[in-house]
């Protein structure tokens, strides 16, 4: 059976934030399978008692001063904006 | 039919710190849009957090004052969800290793100490600000705040009414203006709060849990408590479900509203930051940081009552902002007496505060200044009225009592020489007064008093200038008669 | 004499020294190499020609005149420049100018290099091939019909094509070993946190490095120990001290230890010519004097499995920022909603396989999954690492292929993501480990197409790397073959 449904794939794009066609979520849905059937090997390894890795260094505590520095001009910054309303960007209404 | 609410608190606090939680960006409120951005804080791409060491020694302060466990090792997650106010579609927080659990905080609730259970402060980064035009199908983005150091507080559910909300909010929030890591200001923002609550019958199972936002501030905290209190009554009494939802509060319609956006469909995806490293409360910094602990309200509280014998009431009202409480002990340090020092600060400081809409915090009077004005009334100097009056005028101009005095003069006639010769003149210019007094009409005397008071530009004492004119009225009938 | 441009940097430098070389003809001969063969090869996005001429004489001008002075070092399309196109080989990026530079580069700029940018790669570095670009194709020098690999294919191409002198690439799970093997030329993964991550526009925050790819190993010493060091501004980066690693080079290697994993040798799909160039080479570094022992990585058949865990995972959050708000392309959805827009913009922006990297990353992550799947990935990594601490008790340097075939062709795994996926497995577990590694040409096929081998060392370890690859080099030829690149008949 597959692991991953086309309407699976429907859900993680919504929180993605991704717009599919139904071929492109049919293609996915497939490929998907095929790479999480291959994942799913690493339940065959034993991990109890191990630690999960997030950072590969033993770096810990590394902290910067509470110092002000220059911001960007804000010319700068809005420049790169798609679409500006004087010194804020403007985006479709945000609905609550 | 009576339920028992069941309600918890969160509350986001914005940390005090010059820069931002992980950029050097300003943080002072009230820049024009968009000015106190940087490639950081605009979650540009390529660039990274570093944390604020400030940011991270006020947590400590703050959950070291809630005798809250510090954590062994803190880390940040990546809390996820797409909202134009978060540059970054993700906001560093912290989920599974917080910043500290397990903390309490005790509040008075009718006279009995309650002890209000703290789940966790973990700290975080506050997002952008939206801004609604109603005209037109746009909203406005400004990232001026994204970036700014919180800290949230989350309670137990153990709060069981509206009022110990209240008192939970007031407490903490004088904890924390002690411990000076917040400005606490709810007008910019610097403490927002959520709140859950579900109700039940008294010993059983808890309710469904709401979740209410957008509270900013204690009122309506409170308010929204009440109407979600009746609410819900209202539809468990109809044998109807709670749905649970996250509500807005409306403080115009005065109710709380379901959110349109399906918050239900989210999920958040947390997992470690990876561009931050994990961070441990080493001894030594956590010695440091508890070496700079003040005393905490509870405390200064059971002192002001132990030491100068104050009231509850009054300890309460003396503690519940931290400059208040220190006003009080610097001046009772330089010789006031505890009673009318207490009564002035609550009486006419609070008083000409209110009046003005001003925080106790950002009093900048001196505790030496209440000493002189206090020294003044108990010497006779001044009336208590004069008292009044030149308090608001040493307020408003900052200085000394002691120097309105000087420069206006303002003395009390307290030579009797002159207050008889006073007395003498008025006697002689208004006989028509004295025989009415005679025939023993109060009102004369009153009349009298008053030409001596006119006479004497004010500084004449009325009660010491009655006493006066009495003496001498009857040494004049004696000599008559 | 050879032109210009396809001498190495330390050659260069001694021309320089010698009055030999002048900047100015040496960047006009750089130039008219990527004007000559970019239509072909499309090693470069763009070059913008003026604008590096105006750089070159502010840098004569203004210097400084340190260890790179007039050398010009191409960099990789997600590597920011202040104030220069710089867009991941992605639509979505499409003229995005950051407003800082990276860190890296500022380095190289202060020792004197002239930056040219625009390397093409794979889209966000996602994939072996330098196909995903958004930009068109990178070809490889040896064989056009072949991929150069990827994701740094741009750099290592251009480099072989002496259409650079030396380029950045970066590494999240073989982007630099993987296509300095398919070019032949030398290519290193610094230790995760040996070179500061600002400015790097991340695909994995974890497992993402930059470094060098040259012409040979002097080279690639030599651009370390300019790029790598502390930096305040990324907490990932470690505060070790930068070794002379360009001395290291000279040390002898006699008595040094080599371990070849036996997994590696067993495993399946390897090329019968890659499995003998590794063994020659083997044969070559005993007659070096150094001894070969025996090891075991027992967990490398799972690396490919965590490695796409983790990488998509870690990607698909740090993708969520381009969503058309506030910097880069936003899809015109006339009237629409903000999730319209956001759909939109992302569904336009990013390609076939960031899309499909972005899924598999929200999925892992996502509610009901995060155990099985990310958590999981995280333990056997920490499994992974063991294994490196382990092998690596008993010997100096581990030595295996840098990917299990020479150059695949174009199109040949476009449709089979698993197929792609799989092709780096030597290279992923140095990401996963965050060990350095360093791979260099080691032989051709038959076909005339060139053999990467890796060698891997511990933590913060690059001088015996180093030191190892110099000494091979020096006895071996292989870095001394170019390629020769046929006419453009073939580019689209």
């Amino acid at each position: 059976m597959a692991i991953v449904s086309t309407q699976d794939v429907r859900q993680v794009a919504l929180l993605a934030r991704l717009a599919l066609h139904d071929d492109e979520l049919k293609k996915l849905a497939a490929q998907l399978d095929e790479i999480l059937e291959y994942v799913r090997q690493l339940q065959a390894v034993s991990t109890d008692g191990v630690e999960p890795t997030s950072h590969v260094l033993p770096l810990a505590d590394v902290t910067r001063p509470d110092q002000r520095l220059p911001s960007l001009p804000p010319e700068e910054a809005l420049t790169l904006a798609p679409a500006r309303h004087g010194h804020l960007v403007k985006v479709p209404k945000v609905i609550d | 039919m009576q339920y028992e609410s069941v309600i918890g608190l969160e509350v986001h606090l914005q940390l005090n710190t010059d820069s931002k939680l992980f950029c050097g960006c300003s943080t002072t409120f009230g820049a024009a849009p968009n000015h106190q951005t940087c490639p950081v804080c605009l979650g540009l791409p390529g660039v990274l957090p570093v944390l604020n060491h400030r940011a991270f020694e006020w947590g400590i302060k703050a959950a070291l004052a809630f005798d809250c466990r510090l954590a062994q090792v803190m880390k940040f997650d990546r809390k996820q969800y797409f909202y134009p106010d978060l540059p970054k579609n993700y906001q560093i927080s912290q989920y599974d290793q917080p910043l500290a659990q397990h903390g309490h905080l005790d509040i008075t609730i009718e006279g009995a100490s309650r002890r209000i259970r703290i789940t966790r402060i973990h700290m975080e980064e506050d997002a952008g600000k939206l801004l609604h035009d109603p005209q037109a199908p746009w909203s406005y983005v400004d990232f001026n705040r994204t970036g700014i150091p919180l800290l949230e507080i989350v309670s137990e559910p153990d709060l069981r009414s509206p009022d110990e909300a209240s008192a939970y909010l007031l407490e903490l929030k004088a904890v924390l203006e002690y411990l000076d890591v917040s400005t606490c200001d709810m007008e910019n923002g610097s403490l927002r709060c959520d709140t859950n609550i579900s109700l039940r019958k008294r010993g059983e199972a808890l309710g469904v849990k709401v979740e209410i936002k957008n509270l900013n501030s204690f009122k309506a905290v409170k308010a929204a408590l009440v109407y979600e209190i009746a609410r819900q009554a209202k539809r468990l009494d109809a044998g109807e479900r709670i749905a649970q939802e996250t509500r807005l509060w409306n403080a115009k319609a005065e109710q709380t509203e379901t959110m349109r956006s399906k918050e239900a469909a989210s999920d958040y995806r947390y997992f470690p930051e990876p561009d931050l490293v994990p961070f441990t409360i080493q001894p030594r910094l956590r010695e440091a940081v508890a070496a700079q602990l003040p005393p905490l309200p509870a405390q200064r509280r059971v002192r002001l009552m132990d030491a100068y014998g104050l009231s509850a009431y009054d300890a309460q009202v003396l503690t519940q902002h931290r400059r208040l409480a220190e006003l009080f002990e610097g001046a009772i340090a330089q010789g006031a007496k505890p009673k009318p020092l207490a009564n002035w600060i609550m009486g006419e400081l609070l008083a000409y505060l209110n009046a003005r809409g001003q925080e106790p915090s950002g009093v900048t009077l001196r505790p030496e200044w209440l000493v002189h004005l206090l020294e003044a009334i108990d010497a006779g100097t001044i009336s208590g009225k004069m008292a009044k009056e030149l308090f608001v005028e040493s307020l408003e101009r900052q200085v000394d009592p002691a120097q309105v005095i000087r420069e206006n003069n303002l003395r009390q006639i307290v030579d009797h020489g002159q207050l008889d010769r006073l007395a003498e003149e008025v006697i002689a210019g208004f006989q028509k007064s004295v025989e009415d007094y005679r025939k023993g009409k109060a009102n004369a005397l009153m009349f009298l008093v008053g030409k001596c008071m006119e006479r004497s530009n004010g500084k004449a004492n009325p009660t010491q200038m009655a006493d006066v004119l009495k003496r001498k009225l009857n040494q004049g009938k004696e000599a008559v008669t | 004499m050879d032109r210009l441009c396809t001498r190495t940097i330390h050659e260069l430098r001694s021309l320089m020294d010698q009055g030999a070389c002048e900047p100015r003809a040496l960047l006009q001969e750089l130039l008219e190499q990527v004007e000559r063969l970019n239509p072909t090869l499309h090693a470069y996005v763009t070059v913008d020609a003026g604008r590096l001429m105006r750089q070159l004489e502010q840098r004569l001008r203004q210097g400084p005149r340190g260890k790179l002075f007039g050398i010009p070092i191409t960099v990789k399309d997600n590597l920011c420049v202040q104030g220069e196109e710089t867009t991941c080989a992605s639509r979505i990026l499409r003229h995005f100018r950051p407003p800082y530079t990276a860190s890296a580069i500022e380095r190289l700029t202060q020792e004197g290099a002239i930056i040219v940018p625009r390397a093409n790669m794979d889209e966000f570095a996602f994939g072996s091939s330098t196909e995903s670009s958004a930009y068109g194709v990178t070809r490889n020098p040896w064989d056009l019909e072949r991929v150069p690999g990827g994701s740094s294919g741009g750099s290592a191409c251009a480099v072989a094509a002496d259409a650079a002198i030396a380029a950045l690439g970066t590494d999240t799970g073989g982007s630099i070993r993987q296509p300095a093997a398919f070019c032949g030329v030398v290519g290193l993964k610094p230790t995760y946190g040996r070179v500061s991550r600002y400015g790097l526009i991340a695909f994995a925050s974890s497992l993402d490095v930059i470094g060098p790819i040259t012409k040979d190993v002097r080279d690639c010493a030599l651009l370390l120990s300019v790029i790598a060091g502390h930096d305040p501004k990324d907490s990932t980066c470690a505060p070790v001290e930068v070794p002379d690693y360009v001395a290291a080079l000279q040390r002898p290697v006699k008595g040094l230890r080599f371990g070849v994993p036996k997994e590696y040798l067993i495993e399946e799909g390897i090329a019968p010519d890659v499995k003998a160039a590794l063994e020659a080479s083997c044969g070559a570094l005993e007659r070096l004097g150094m001894r070969r022992v025996s090891v075991s990585l027992p967990h490398t058949s799972y690396a490919v499995a965590a490695y796409y865990v983790v990488a998509t995972a870690e990607a698909s959050s740090n993708l969520a920022r381009y969503d058309g708000v506030q910097y880069g392309a936003r899809a015109a959805t006339d009237g629409g909603s903000l999730l319209d827009m956001y759909q939109r913009t992302r569904a336009d922006g990013f390609g076939t396989e960031a899309k499909r990297r972005i899924i598999l990353g929200t999925y892992v992550l996502s509610r009901g999954y995060y155990d099985a799947y990310y958590l999981k990935g995280l333990k056997v990594r920490t499994l992974i690492k063991r294994d490196f601490d382990e092998a690596l008790a008993s010997c100096d340097v581990l030595i295996c292929p840098t990917s299990p075939t020479a150059a695949f062709r174009i199109g040949e795994k476009l449709d089979n993501p698993l197929q792609m996926y799989l092709s780096d497995i030597f290279t992923i577990s140095a990401n996963l480990a965050g060990i350095p590694a360093l791979s260099m040409p080691c032989g051709f096929t038959a076909k005339g197409l060139p053999i990467g081998m890796q060698l891997l060392a511990g933590p913060f370890r690059e001088e015996v790397l180093l030191q190892v690859a110099s000494a091979y080099e020096q006895a071996t030829e292989w870095h001394r073959r170019k390629p020769e690149i046929r006419s453009c008949s073939t580019s689209r």
